[in-house]
Protein backbone atom coordinates (compact mmCIF):
# COMPACT_ATOMS: atom_id res chain seq x y z
CA UNK A 1 0.00 0.00 0.00
CA UNK A 2 1.52 3.69 -0.72
CA UNK A 3 1.18 5.68 2.37
CA UNK A 4 -1.44 8.29 1.17
CA UNK A 5 -4.08 5.02 2.16
CA UNK A 6 -3.11 5.43 5.51
CA UNK A 7 -4.21 8.57 6.03
CA UNK A 8 -7.13 10.74 6.08
CA UNK A 9 -7.06 12.63 3.09
CA UNK A 10 -9.77 14.79 3.56
CA UNK A 11 -8.33 16.10 6.67
CA UNK A 12 -4.56 17.59 4.58
CA UNK A 13 -3.53 19.64 3.97
CA UNK A 14 -2.50 19.50 7.65
CA UNK A 15 -2.56 22.04 10.67
CA UNK A 16 0.78 22.26 11.23
CA UNK A 17 2.79 25.41 10.52
CA UNK A 18 5.16 25.04 7.89
CA UNK A 19 8.42 23.18 8.40
CA UNK A 20 7.01 21.54 11.75
CA UNK A 21 8.89 18.22 12.31
CA UNK A 22 5.32 16.60 13.75
CA UNK A 23 4.52 16.20 9.93
CA UNK A 24 7.81 14.59 9.27
CA UNK A 25 7.50 11.97 11.89
CA UNK A 26 3.93 11.23 10.79
CA UNK A 27 5.96 10.82 7.64
CA UNK A 28 8.48 8.36 9.13
CA UNK A 29 6.02 6.49 11.47
CA UNK A 30 3.39 6.23 8.33
CA UNK A 31 6.22 4.79 6.11
CA UNK A 32 7.52 2.40 9.23
CA UNK A 33 3.32 0.88 9.22
CA UNK A 34 3.67 0.54 5.55
CA UNK A 35 6.70 -1.39 5.38
CA UNK A 36 5.86 -3.79 8.33
CA UNK A 37 2.49 -4.12 6.41
CA UNK A 38 0.17 -3.48 9.29
CA UNK A 39 -3.00 -4.02 8.79
CA UNK A 40 -4.50 -0.36 9.49
CA UNK A 41 -7.90 -1.74 11.04
CA UNK A 42 -5.19 -3.64 14.24
CA UNK A 43 -3.90 0.01 14.99
CA UNK A 44 -5.08 1.85 17.61
CA UNK A 45 -3.49 5.72 17.78
CA UNK A 46 -4.16 7.42 20.85
CA UNK A 47 -2.90 10.97 21.71
CA UNK A 48 -3.46 13.96 24.22
CA UNK A 49 -3.62 17.27 23.84
CA UNK A 50 -1.10 19.58 22.20
CA UNK A 51 0.19 20.11 18.55
CA UNK A 52 1.66 16.50 18.46
CA UNK A 53 -1.78 14.73 19.23
CA UNK A 54 -3.07 16.05 16.38
CA UNK A 55 -1.18 13.06 14.82
CA UNK A 56 -4.16 10.98 15.77
CA UNK A 57 -6.55 12.79 13.59
CA UNK A 58 -4.36 12.52 10.39
CA UNK A 59 -4.03 8.36 10.48
CA UNK A 60 -6.95 5.90 8.83
CA UNK A 61 -6.20 3.63 12.01
CA UNK A 62 -8.67 3.22 15.08
CA UNK A 63 -7.42 6.83 17.16
CA UNK A 64 -8.45 8.27 20.38
CA UNK A 65 -8.23 12.08 20.69
CA UNK A 66 -7.79 12.04 24.55
CA UNK A 67 -6.84 14.30 27.83
CA UNK A 68 -3.85 16.27 28.09
CA UNK A 69 -1.21 13.25 29.42
CA UNK A 70 -3.46 10.96 29.42
CA UNK A 71 -2.73 9.06 26.04
CA UNK A 72 -0.57 6.46 27.49
CA UNK A 73 -3.81 5.51 29.95
CA UNK A 74 -6.29 5.41 27.64
CA UNK A 75 -3.77 3.16 25.81
CA UNK A 76 -3.41 1.09 28.61
CA UNK A 77 -7.33 0.48 28.54
CA UNK A 78 -7.23 -0.26 24.99
CA UNK A 79 -4.55 -2.70 25.05
CA UNK A 80 -5.83 -4.53 28.37
CA UNK A 81 -9.29 -5.22 26.59
CA UNK A 82 -7.78 -6.34 23.82
CA UNK A 83 -4.24 -6.92 23.70
CA UNK A 84 -4.57 -8.55 19.66
CA UNK A 85 -4.38 -4.51 18.88
CA UNK A 86 -1.50 -2.57 17.99
CA UNK A 87 -1.13 0.59 20.71
CA UNK A 88 0.93 3.58 18.74
CA UNK A 89 0.99 6.55 21.18
CA UNK A 90 2.42 10.04 19.87
CA UNK A 91 2.64 12.36 22.41
CA UNK A 92 4.93 15.77 22.58
CA UNK A 93 7.30 16.25 25.29
CA UNK A 94 5.12 18.52 27.67
CA UNK A 95 2.17 16.17 27.57
CA UNK A 96 4.18 12.64 27.65
CA UNK A 97 6.50 14.17 30.90
CA UNK A 98 4.91 17.15 32.37
CA UNK A 99 1.15 16.75 32.60
CA UNK A 100 1.95 12.77 31.51
CA UNK A 101 5.32 12.50 33.78
CA UNK A 102 3.19 10.11 35.92
CA UNK A 103 1.64 8.05 33.40
CA UNK A 104 4.84 7.82 31.19
CA UNK A 105 6.69 6.24 34.32
CA UNK A 106 4.12 3.74 34.80
CA UNK A 107 3.30 2.62 31.46
CA UNK A 108 7.25 2.12 31.26
CA UNK A 109 7.41 0.62 34.91
CA UNK A 110 4.45 -2.25 34.04
CA UNK A 111 6.36 -2.98 30.34
CA UNK A 112 2.57 -3.12 28.73
CA UNK A 113 3.52 -3.68 24.99
CA UNK A 114 2.69 -0.19 23.68
CA UNK A 115 4.98 1.74 21.63
CA UNK A 116 5.33 5.19 23.02
CA UNK A 117 7.00 8.45 20.49
CA UNK A 118 7.86 11.47 22.21
CA UNK A 119 7.82 13.98 19.97
CA UNK A 120 10.14 16.34 21.24
CA UNK A 121 10.45 19.33 20.13
CA UNK A 122 11.38 21.28 23.28
CA UNK A 123 8.03 23.70 23.69
CA UNK A 124 4.63 24.11 24.27
CA UNK A 125 3.49 25.32 20.46
CA UNK A 126 -0.11 24.79 20.88
CA UNK A 127 -0.16 27.23 23.60
CA UNK A 128 1.81 29.79 22.39
CA UNK A 129 5.51 28.86 23.06
CA UNK A 130 5.69 28.12 26.89
CA UNK A 131 8.97 26.31 28.23
CA UNK A 132 8.64 22.71 28.49
CA UNK A 133 10.52 19.83 31.00
CA UNK A 134 12.51 19.47 27.81
CA UNK A 135 13.79 23.20 27.22
CA UNK A 136 16.89 22.95 29.25
CA UNK A 137 18.44 25.89 30.85
CA UNK A 138 19.44 29.30 28.88
CA UNK A 139 16.43 28.63 26.75
CA UNK A 140 14.29 31.43 25.44
CA UNK A 141 10.66 31.19 25.41
CA UNK A 142 7.48 33.16 26.07
CA UNK A 143 7.22 32.60 29.65
CA UNK A 144 11.32 32.79 29.97
CA UNK A 145 12.15 35.70 28.18
CA UNK A 146 15.13 35.86 30.18
CA UNK A 147 16.00 31.96 29.38
CA UNK A 148 15.24 28.79 31.79
CA UNK A 149 16.98 28.04 34.37
CA UNK A 150 15.21 24.54 34.82
CA UNK A 151 17.08 21.27 33.95
CA UNK A 152 15.53 19.10 30.88
CA UNK A 153 14.38 15.54 31.51
CA UNK A 154 16.81 13.04 29.51
CA UNK A 155 14.06 10.90 28.09
CA UNK A 156 16.24 7.99 27.06
CA UNK A 157 17.90 7.53 30.75
CA UNK A 158 14.59 8.50 32.53
CA UNK A 159 12.70 5.71 30.46
CA UNK A 160 15.49 3.14 31.00
CA UNK A 161 15.44 3.68 35.06
CA UNK A 162 11.44 3.16 34.71
CA UNK A 163 11.41 -0.03 33.23
CA UNK A 164 10.94 0.59 29.34
CA UNK A 165 12.43 -2.88 27.64
CA UNK A 166 13.08 -0.86 24.13
CA UNK A 167 14.29 2.99 24.27
CA UNK A 168 15.77 5.12 21.36
CA UNK A 169 16.11 8.43 20.30
CA UNK A 170 16.53 9.99 16.68
CA UNK A 171 15.67 13.41 14.99
CA UNK A 172 13.86 14.43 12.43
CA UNK A 173 16.49 14.97 10.28
CA UNK A 174 17.38 11.18 10.31
CA UNK A 175 14.17 9.79 8.77
CA UNK A 176 15.19 6.42 7.37
CA UNK A 177 16.94 5.81 11.04
CA UNK A 178 13.64 7.18 12.35
CA UNK A 179 11.83 4.43 10.03
CA UNK A 180 14.11 1.67 11.27
CA UNK A 181 13.77 2.57 15.14
CA UNK A 182 9.94 3.12 14.93
CA UNK A 183 9.97 -0.30 13.00
CA UNK A 184 11.77 -1.74 15.66
CA UNK A 185 9.90 -0.09 18.32
CA UNK A 186 6.40 -1.44 16.93
CA UNK A 187 7.85 -5.08 16.65
CA UNK A 188 9.12 -5.02 20.23
CA UNK A 189 6.92 -6.95 22.67
CA UNK A 190 6.62 -4.64 25.89
CA UNK A 191 6.84 -1.34 26.40
CA UNK A 192 8.97 1.03 23.90
CA UNK A 193 9.87 4.20 24.15
CA UNK A 194 11.03 6.73 21.21
CA UNK A 195 12.31 9.56 21.26
CA UNK A 196 11.99 11.67 18.06
CA UNK A 197 13.77 15.00 18.21
CA UNK A 198 11.56 17.56 16.48
CA UNK A 199 11.62 21.58 15.29
CA UNK A 200 9.30 24.24 16.14
CA UNK A 201 10.16 26.79 13.61
CA UNK A 202 7.73 28.90 14.54
CA UNK A 203 7.84 29.22 18.30
CA UNK A 204 11.38 27.71 19.92
CA UNK A 205 13.51 28.70 16.46
CA UNK A 206 12.22 32.29 16.47
CA UNK A 207 12.85 32.68 20.19
CA UNK A 208 16.62 31.01 19.95
CA UNK A 209 17.42 32.49 17.17
CA UNK A 210 17.71 28.77 15.53
CA UNK A 211 16.75 30.03 11.77
CA UNK A 212 14.20 28.21 9.46
CA UNK A 213 12.87 24.67 9.77
CA UNK A 214 15.87 23.56 7.37
CA UNK A 215 18.34 25.10 9.44
CA UNK A 216 16.99 23.57 12.87
CA UNK A 217 17.24 20.26 11.18
CA UNK A 218 21.35 20.96 10.11
CA UNK A 219 21.32 21.94 13.32
CA UNK A 220 19.61 18.18 14.78
CA UNK A 221 22.25 16.98 12.41
CA UNK A 222 25.22 18.55 13.50
CA UNK A 223 24.44 18.11 17.55
CA UNK A 224 23.73 14.47 17.47
CA UNK A 225 25.89 11.79 16.64
CA UNK A 226 25.09 7.34 16.68
CA UNK A 227 26.03 5.36 19.40
CA UNK A 228 29.24 4.24 18.80
CA UNK A 229 29.94 5.88 16.45
CA UNK A 230 34.27 7.83 16.29
CA UNK A 231 32.00 11.22 16.31
CA UNK A 232 30.62 10.82 19.92
CA UNK A 233 33.97 9.52 21.38
CA UNK A 234 35.62 12.32 20.55
CA UNK A 235 32.67 14.61 21.23
CA UNK A 236 30.71 13.78 24.24
CA UNK A 237 28.11 17.06 24.37
CA UNK A 238 26.57 15.87 21.60
CA UNK A 239 23.52 13.79 21.87
CA UNK A 240 23.41 10.13 21.16
CA UNK A 241 20.81 8.37 18.71
CA UNK A 242 20.61 5.41 18.42
CA UNK A 243 18.89 1.94 20.44
CA UNK A 244 19.46 2.33 24.18
CA UNK A 245 17.82 -0.82 25.48
CA UNK A 246 16.13 -3.93 23.53
CA UNK A 247 15.40 -6.44 26.07
CA UNK A 248 12.77 -9.19 26.73
CA UNK A 249 11.10 -8.84 29.81
CA UNK A 250 7.70 -10.24 31.36
CA UNK A 251 4.76 -7.81 29.03
CA UNK A 252 2.62 -6.84 31.21
CA UNK A 253 -1.08 -8.06 29.46
CA UNK A 254 0.69 -11.51 29.24
CA UNK A 255 1.03 -11.38 33.06
CA UNK A 256 -2.24 -10.34 33.35
CA UNK A 257 -3.47 -13.29 31.58
CA UNK A 258 -1.33 -15.69 33.90
CA UNK A 259 -3.05 -14.20 36.63
CA UNK A 260 -6.52 -14.44 35.38
CA UNK A 261 -5.64 -18.34 34.52
CA UNK A 262 -4.48 -18.70 38.10
CA UNK A 263 -7.72 -17.53 39.39
CA UNK A 264 -9.77 -19.70 37.25
CA UNK A 265 -7.84 -22.26 38.11
CA UNK A 266 -8.26 -21.52 42.04
CA UNK A 267 -11.56 -20.95 42.51
CA UNK A 268 -12.09 -24.41 40.45
CA UNK A 269 -10.29 -26.36 42.72
CA UNK A 270 -11.87 -24.66 45.91
CA UNK A 271 -15.15 -24.06 45.04
CA UNK A 272 -16.42 -25.71 41.95
CA UNK A 273 -19.66 -23.96 41.76
CA UNK A 274 -18.74 -20.66 42.70
CA UNK A 275 -18.43 -18.29 39.07
CA UNK A 276 -15.47 -16.03 39.13
CA UNK A 277 -17.52 -12.83 38.29
CA UNK A 278 -19.15 -11.29 41.15
CA UNK A 279 -22.94 -12.50 40.99
CA UNK A 280 -24.19 -9.26 41.99
CA UNK A 281 -22.12 -7.55 39.22
CA UNK A 282 -23.58 -10.74 36.78
CA UNK A 283 -26.93 -9.86 37.80
CA UNK A 284 -26.70 -6.40 37.39
CA UNK A 285 -25.73 -7.23 33.90
CA UNK A 286 -28.66 -9.30 33.05
CA UNK A 287 -31.36 -6.80 34.26
CA UNK A 288 -29.50 -4.19 31.79
CA UNK B 1 22.49 -1.69 -7.35
CA UNK B 2 20.90 -0.09 -10.37
CA UNK B 3 19.54 3.36 -10.07
CA UNK B 4 16.34 3.93 -10.40
CA UNK B 5 15.13 5.82 -12.99
CA UNK B 6 12.92 9.33 -12.39
CA UNK B 7 9.39 8.86 -14.35
CA UNK B 8 8.07 12.16 -12.57
CA UNK B 9 8.00 14.46 -9.65
CA UNK B 10 4.24 14.60 -8.17
CA UNK B 11 3.79 17.75 -6.40
CA UNK B 12 0.57 18.07 -4.50
CA UNK B 13 0.33 21.92 -4.94
CA UNK B 14 -2.53 22.08 -2.15
CA UNK B 15 -0.51 20.64 0.73
CA UNK B 16 3.09 22.29 0.15
CA UNK B 17 3.25 24.77 2.64
CA UNK B 18 6.93 26.25 1.02
CA UNK B 19 8.76 25.25 4.23
CA UNK B 20 11.53 24.55 2.01
CA UNK B 21 12.88 21.62 3.70
CA UNK B 22 13.07 19.42 0.53
CA UNK B 23 14.73 22.31 -1.13
CA UNK B 24 17.53 22.92 1.16
CA UNK B 25 18.16 19.05 1.32
CA UNK B 26 18.28 18.23 -1.93
CA UNK B 27 21.53 17.01 -2.69
CA UNK B 28 20.92 17.74 -6.66
CA UNK B 29 19.02 21.19 -6.10
CA UNK B 30 16.12 19.92 -8.21
CA UNK B 31 13.98 21.51 -6.50
CA UNK B 32 12.86 25.70 -5.65
CA UNK B 33 10.42 27.32 -4.29
CA UNK B 34 8.47 29.34 -7.05
CA UNK B 35 6.58 32.91 -6.68
CA UNK B 36 3.84 31.55 -5.01
CA UNK B 37 5.85 30.09 -2.00
CA UNK B 38 4.87 26.26 -3.26
CA UNK B 39 7.63 23.53 -5.15
CA UNK B 40 8.37 22.82 -7.83
CA UNK B 41 10.96 20.41 -9.73
CA UNK B 42 13.24 22.87 -12.18
CA UNK B 43 15.69 20.23 -13.11
CA UNK B 44 14.20 17.15 -12.75
CA UNK B 45 16.80 15.51 -15.76
CA UNK B 46 19.40 15.65 -12.41
CA UNK B 47 17.44 14.12 -9.29
CA UNK B 48 19.01 10.85 -8.59
CA UNK B 49 16.05 9.64 -6.84
CA UNK B 50 17.27 9.81 -3.37
CA UNK B 51 13.66 10.57 -2.58
CA UNK B 52 14.87 12.26 0.65
CA UNK B 53 12.84 15.13 -0.44
CA UNK B 54 9.44 12.60 -0.01
CA UNK B 55 10.66 11.22 3.17
CA UNK B 56 11.56 14.48 5.05
CA UNK B 57 8.41 16.40 3.49
CA UNK B 58 5.90 17.63 6.49
CA UNK B 59 2.95 17.96 4.31
CA UNK B 60 3.30 14.28 2.39
CA UNK B 61 2.97 16.83 -0.80
CA UNK B 62 6.00 15.31 -3.16
CA UNK B 63 6.25 11.77 -4.41
CA UNK B 64 8.94 10.91 -6.58
CA UNK B 65 7.66 8.46 -8.97
CA UNK B 66 10.69 5.67 -10.41
CA UNK B 67 10.51 3.18 -12.56
CA UNK B 68 13.01 0.64 -12.81
CA UNK B 69 15.65 0.97 -15.30
CA UNK B 70 15.82 -0.65 -18.91
CA UNK B 71 18.42 -3.83 -19.20
CA UNK B 72 20.56 -1.72 -21.06
CA UNK B 73 20.99 1.01 -18.81
CA UNK B 74 21.33 -1.02 -15.38
CA UNK B 75 25.19 -1.83 -15.26
CA UNK B 76 26.15 1.54 -15.90
CA UNK B 77 24.59 2.95 -12.72
CA UNK B 78 26.11 1.35 -9.94
CA UNK B 79 27.34 4.20 -7.99
CA UNK B 80 26.10 3.66 -4.45
CA UNK B 81 24.91 7.19 -3.37
CA UNK B 82 24.85 7.83 -0.14
CA UNK B 83 21.35 8.75 1.53
CA UNK B 84 21.76 9.98 4.12
CA UNK B 85 24.22 12.50 6.36
CA UNK B 86 25.53 11.64 9.68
Amino acid sequence: MAIKDYIRQRYFPQMWCPGCGHGIILNSLLRAVDELGLDKNGIVMTSGIGCSARISGYVDFHSLHTLHGRALAFATGVKLSKPELKLLVPMGDGDALAIGGNHFIHAARRNIDITAIVMNNRIYGMTGGQYSPLSGPGKKATTAPYTTIDNEFDVVNLSIAAGASFVARSTAYHVLECIDILKKAIQHKGFSVVEILSQCPTHYGRKNKEGDAAQMLEFQKNTTAKLGSKALENDPTLIPRGIFVDIDAPEYCEEYDKIVHRAMKASQNGKPEEPLVNPLIQQSCVTQ
Amino acid sequence: MARLKLKEHLINRDWCKGCGICVHFCPKKVLEIDSQEKVVAVRPEDCICCKLCELRCPDLAIEVVTEQPDQDDAGKDSINTSRQGD
